[in-house]
């Protein structure tokens, strides 16, 4: 029998197992992947958004417990979304949260993290967005997980909602830990 | 008068659209200027992703466009610029991918495609080159079926 007669045949079957991992609903097709990951946390110096609170610093950014940075804005709906879930991190008490405001006034900020609780232990004020462009942020909210040494190890793009938390975040804390 | 009326208005309005996106300050200096609009065009906005920062009107657009200005200005050349940008957002910043291991396949598909056509041709050829002549047997048949004869 000529085998040749199934090439179609298989050609179909690849076909459609590549459209089956398309459809894969954890995939977005927006989502652009960080070149940051493995490697050092860039450079910081933010004015912390509270008056007397000291600058953050990359020197923040490396201690004896892994660091969440998050960068969010008082304007940015998805970051209410997903604030729930930052406070549920920051409850946990084993990570460092350090949350920057991306273009956002100060005080606004401050009164978005005092209407749905403040879970950043550290705060810095990114007004015209510099820091952002060096962490390679394309929009907020996004996060990053860095481990004790101050390597980047995931970065979670959009908010952290549904069961990203439960599956994509601390999943990906816990090998930090 | 309302038909140069309407024109005028259409004239002065359509300026509009050639001053969307690169409304900031240029730079001083025209021939920097020059250098940072040509690698404006080469670099995507990641917001609206399809468009060079130089036709975004996203916030993030007008920050890179700062930021291209910034290191123009500085000395930068374009090829330090785009190592600038790819080592914070990565090669999809820039529209044209870079040759390199990830995206040979994708520079060489269309030739490997073009050589898989002329192998295709070139075996269908040799195929119908090699076929073998008809046996005395099948001769005699064709002949008879020529004629009209019913076989």
């Amino acid at each position: 029998m000529d085998l040749r007669r199934f090439i179609p045949l298989l050609v179909v079957v690849a076909i459609v197992a590549v459209f089956f991992r398309m459809m894969d609903g954890e995939r977005n097709p927006r989502e652009i992947k960080s070149v940051l990951v493995g490697a050092e946390a860039p450079a910081l110096k933010l004015p912390a958004l509270y008056e007397g609170a000291p600058t953050l610093t990359k020197a923040a950014l490396a201690g004896d417990k892994p660091m969440v940075v998050n960068f969010f804005a008082s304007w940015c709906v998805p970051c209410r979304a997903e604030h729930e879930n930052l406070m549920r991190l920051a409850a946990r008490g084993d990570v460092v949260m350090i949350g920057i405001a991306y273009k956002d006034e100060p005080a606004r900020a401050r009164a978005f993290l005092e209407e749905l609780g403040n879970p950043f232990s550290l705060t810095g004020t990114d007004l015209d967005g510099r820091a952002a462009i060096d962490w390679g942020v394309s929009g907020v909210p996004e996060t990053f997980l860095i481990s004790k040494d101050g390597v980047i190890s995931y970065r979670h793009w959009g908010p952290i909602v549904g069961d990203s938390y439960d599956l994509r975040l601390l999943p990906e804390l816990r090998k930090l830990q | 008068m309302i038909r140069l009326f309407a024109f005028l208005w259409m004239v002065v309005f359509s300026a509009a659209a050639y001053g969307v996106a690169v409304d900031e300050k240029p730079l001083a200096d025209p021939a920097k200027e020059a250098i940072a609009r040509e690698l404006m065009k080469e670099i995507r906005c990641l917001v609206c992703q399809n468009q060079s920062i130089e036709d975004s009107n996203a916030d993030l657009a007008k920050d890179l466009r700062m930021v291209v200005r910034e290191r123009v200005a500085l000395g930068d050349t374009p090829d330090n610029v785009r190592a600038y940008l790819v080592d914070r957002y990565g090669d999809w910043v820039l529209l044209e991918p870079p040759v390199n291991q990830s995206t040979w396949l994708l520079w060489a598909s269309p030739f490997l495609f073009l050589a898989l056509v002329g192998v295709g041709i070139a075996t269908a050829r040799r195929k119908r080159e090699t076929e073998a002549p008809l046996s005395a047997e099948e001769e005699a048949r064709l002949k008879k079926l020529l004629e009209g004869d019913d076989a």
